[in-house]
């Protein structure tokens, strides 16, 4: 579907010798929400890192075949890293606050794009709002990120995230240390924002995916085994080894 | 357009990073220019071996110095280095944690006090003393050990406290649970584990004494002789250089900065031989096991 | 006769904490004393006012100008080179033949003896260049001095920031030279001022290196190429010649004090930076 968002096409990544993916070939389709499931190592993590080439700052990586974003090759010389990494926007497994204000820390990346500071207050309760943080902190937006709780400093980096007005959010199990309450603000975030963004999102909770995922990938020792309807993977899934990981045979 | 930038502050950081190599090449460079053609003139042999130091009739022998260095140092070595090495034990291993983090700083701090300073109050208490109770000018060869031993001990707890810490905690406990009491543990076990770090920061300690040039001046005398008791008044390699350099010109200029350029090879030997120990204990701890 | 493992413990603890006890004790001493003579010395005439026939009376106020430009103008020249430096190393290099270089020149810089410096300065600066004997060679030259001192606790002080700070912010669209001026310098700093601040506290303490390239001036130096003289010159100066030894010990009491308030503190510094790190 040459509509999709991201078209990945035969990507191989290798870290000095030894390859972490295995051409994976799959569209990420627009305004959707993609699950990614599997067991830890299979690649998940790697996957996404590739989208947004975070993999490039790991030492001795190369990649082969092609990650086209709206059709251009994101691996092309002439691409800009920096660029890319404003359209497609990133929230870590444990939550990073900047060590600074809550503020601070939402401007940060858009600050660097050159947003002018007289649209920094309206940006900032934006990204807050969408990111369900709003109401907690409005009072105290020039306090340290570093004081708030974990649930709520995953929302500050999702905010944070949203303030670069991004086209695309890669997760990576954003909810993983998190208590119930703050992992359903976040999933009722990301269901409200896959209007505006495409959300491909890494989860170990294959529970999480069947509530959250349009689509989902099953990715299993650095090969992507199958993607399709998330309804679909979870029924009547087309691999024995899907069936088995979502029926929970083994994870 | 910031990609350029980026291009630019890179080449501009490597350059700044080769600001420490490219000194330690002028430096290098202008010690040997002025310092190796004085030597190949005269002729090593009569520049290290000769006795005869007269600037005034072109004679310029350093072998007194280099008696007076080797002795000072050695002296210095035979008091800071086994005080310096107990002090390590003692904080390491015998002494509550809380304690060692108060006392390892003060220690460094203290170690701060200006060489000149310790030169002085070795003139004025230590040298009297000295005077009195063992005979002898007082300024002497005994004093600038003493002194030096005192100066160094700082380096010495500092990298031995170090080696020590280093030795995971593993190897005490094994001795410990085959029924060895602390200090079995220590000076059967751990002392050997260290030993290597121990080693270099002896040596280190070593090369500090052999380049330290204000405390000995103050208080070793600087008597032009080859030093035939531990009370007889010496003048070291640095404290020459030191004091003849203000009226210094033409050959004799370029003696001293001979003198310099011995003093440069035997301390960068010093400070490799430490350096590789460190480098063989932290490659032998990777490879035994 | 076999003594008890008991009692040889018993025997060596109490040899180990005298040597121990012995060491602080002597470098108590040598505090206590110099403060001692020195401190009825000092007084604000004594620190503010001029010297006067040539230190036998007076104060020592130029020596304490220069004490305080000459650092100053060291670590003007040595932070920017030693944090760059630092900076290269960790964020724009992996383990390379070159860094390799590097790191060799600067422990090798390290090892050299202050006379070596004085002997260095004196040539290059002084003579070749022509700066005379002046605040700026003698800033120069103290700024090679220092500079490995500056290069080691920056760059420890930059490893030391969480990896995933640099990852968040490039996630986020910054640069690295964005990332670094931005996250990791800000978060390193207090571990780049310790190092700051040992190397100003060496500079104070200096004298070799300082004698033979910014000379014995006792006037008040009215621009870099003026000479200069320190307090630890000064002091050397003083006691040495015996001009006198009463001032001789109040210009060592400021010096002492004047190096361990800058070694304390860095250690402070040290200290939050750690508390920080671990909250």
């Amino acid at each position: 579907m040459s509509d999709a968002k991201i078209v990945v096409r035969r990507l191989g990544v290798f870290f000095g010798q030894a390859q972490s993916l295995r051409w994976v070939t799959m569209d990420v389709p627009r305004n959707r929400i993609l699950g990614i499931i599997g067991p830890s190592g299979s690649g998940k993590t790697t996957f996404l890192r590739t989208l947004n080439r975070l993999n490039d700052l790991s030492p001795d990586t190369h990649i082969e075949g092609e990650v086209l974003l709206d059709g251009q090759d994101i691996h092309h010389p002439n691409f800009d890293v920096v660029a890319l990494r404003k359209r497609i926007g990133m929230v870590f497994a444990l939550p990073v606050p900047l060590p600074m204000s809550i503020f601070d820390n939402v401007v940060y990346g858009a600050r660097l794009a050159g947003v002018k500071r007289d649209k920094w207050d309206e940006l900032v309760e934006r990204s807050l709002r969408a990111a369900f943080l709003w109401d907690e902190v409005k009072d105290r937006l020039h306090t340290s990120g570093m004081r708030l709780s974990g649930g709520q400093q995953q929302r500050l980096c999702l905010a944070r995230t949203l303030a670069m007005e991004p086209e695309v959010v890669l997760l990576d199990e954003p909810c993983s240390g998190l208590d119930p309450i703050s992992t359903a603000k976040i999933e009722e975030a990301l269901t409200i924002l896959k209007a505006k963004y495409t959300i491909v999102l890494v989860t170990n909770n294959t529970k999480q995916a069947a509530r959250v995922a349009d689509d989902t990938a099953f990715f299993l020792m650095g090969e992507m085994v199958e993607h399709g309807p998330t309804s679909q993977i979870f029924t009547v899934p087309r691999d024995k080894r899907t069936n088995d990981y979502v029926t929970g045979r083994f994870g | 357009m910031k990609f350029n930038r980026e291009k630019t502050v890179e080449r501009l950081l490597l350059t700044v990073a080769f600001s420490a190599i490219a000194s330690l090449l002028l430096i290098a460079l202008f010690i040997f220019k002025e310092g190796v053609p004085f030597i190949l003139k005269v002729g090593p042999r009569d520049f290290l071996l000769s006795s005869d130091w007269s600037p005034q009739a072109g004679k310029f022998g350093i072998y007194p110095m280099i008696i007076a260095s080797l002795w000072i140092t050695l002296g210095a070595m035979l008091i800071g280095a086994p005080l310096g090495v107990a002090g390590a034990i003692f904080l390491n291993e015998f002494v509550p944690r809380s304690v060692m983090r108060i006392v390892k700083p003060t220690i460094e701090l203290l170690a701060g006090i200006p060489s000149v300073v310790f030169g002085f109050i070795g003139v004025v208490v230590l040298a009297p003393l000295i005077r009195t109770h063992l005979g002898g000018p007082g300024l002497s060869v005994l004093a600038g050990a003493i002194v030096l031993g005192i100066m160094v001990l700082p380096t010495v707890i500092s990298i031995s406290t170090d080696a020590i810490g280093a030795v995971p905690n593993t190897y005490r406990e094994g001795a410990l649970a085959l029924g060895a009491t602390r200090w079995q543990a220590v000076h059967m076990v751990v002392l050997k584990a260290a030993r290597s770090g121990i080693v270099a920061s002896i040596i280190l300690a070593m090369g500090r004494a052999v380049g330290e040039t204000m405390a000995v001046i103050m208080v070793a005398g600087n008597a032009l002789k080859i030093p035939h008791s531990p009370l007889d008044s010496v003048r070291t390699l640095t404290a020459n250089i030191a004091m003849e350099m203000g009226q210094a010109t033409g050959m004799h200029r370029q003696a001293l900065f001979a003198t310099g350029v011995v003093l440069f090879i035997v301390i960068m030997i010093l400070n490799s031989i430490a350096t590789a120990a460190v480098r063989r204990r932290i490659g032998g701890k990777g490879n035994k096991k | 006769m076999r003594i008890p493992p008991k009692y040889t413990q018993m025997i060596a603890v109490a040899v180990l904490a005298g040597a121990t006890l012995a060491t602080l004790a002597v470098l108590l001493f040598i505090i206590g004393y110099v403060l001692n003579k020195g401190l009825p010395v000092v007084s604000f005439q004594f620190l503010f006012s001029n010297p006067e026939d040539m230190g036998r009376a007076g104060g020592i106020f130029p020596t304490l100008v220069g004490s305080v430009l000459l650092p100053l103008l060291a670590i003007a020249i040595a932070m920017p080179l030693g944090v760059g430096t630092a900076v290269y190393l960790t964020e724009y290099t992996r383990e390379t033949r070159a860094t390799k270089v590097i790191r060799f020149g600067t422990d090798c810089l390290a090892g050299i003896p202050s006379i070596i410096f004085g002997l260095f300065g004196f040539i290059f600066f002084v003579v070749m260049l022509q700066f005379g004997w002046s605040l700026l060679s003698g800033g120069l030259t103290l700024a090679i001095m220092i500079l490995p001192t500056i290069i080691r606790t920056s760059e420890e002080a930059i490893r030391a920031v969480p990896h995933s700070y640099r990852e968040v912010s490039f996630s986020l669209g910054a640069t690295r030279w964005e990332t670094v001026m931005k996250v990791v310098l800000p978060n390193a700093l207090p571990g780049i001022v310790t190092g700051v601040m040992l190397g100003i506290g060496r500079c104070i303490s200096e004298t070799a290196a300082v004698i033979f390239t910014a000379g014995l001036a006792l006037r008040l130096p009215r621009s870099v190429f003026d000479s200069t003289r320190t307090m630890a010159v000064h002091f050397y100066t003083l006691a040495r010649e015996g001009i006198s030894n009463e001032n001789a010990y109040g210009t060592a009491a400021v010096l002492i004090i004047a190096v361990l308030l800058t070694n304390l503190a860095a250690y402070w510094l040290m200290h939050r930076f750690i508390a920080r790190r671990t909250k």
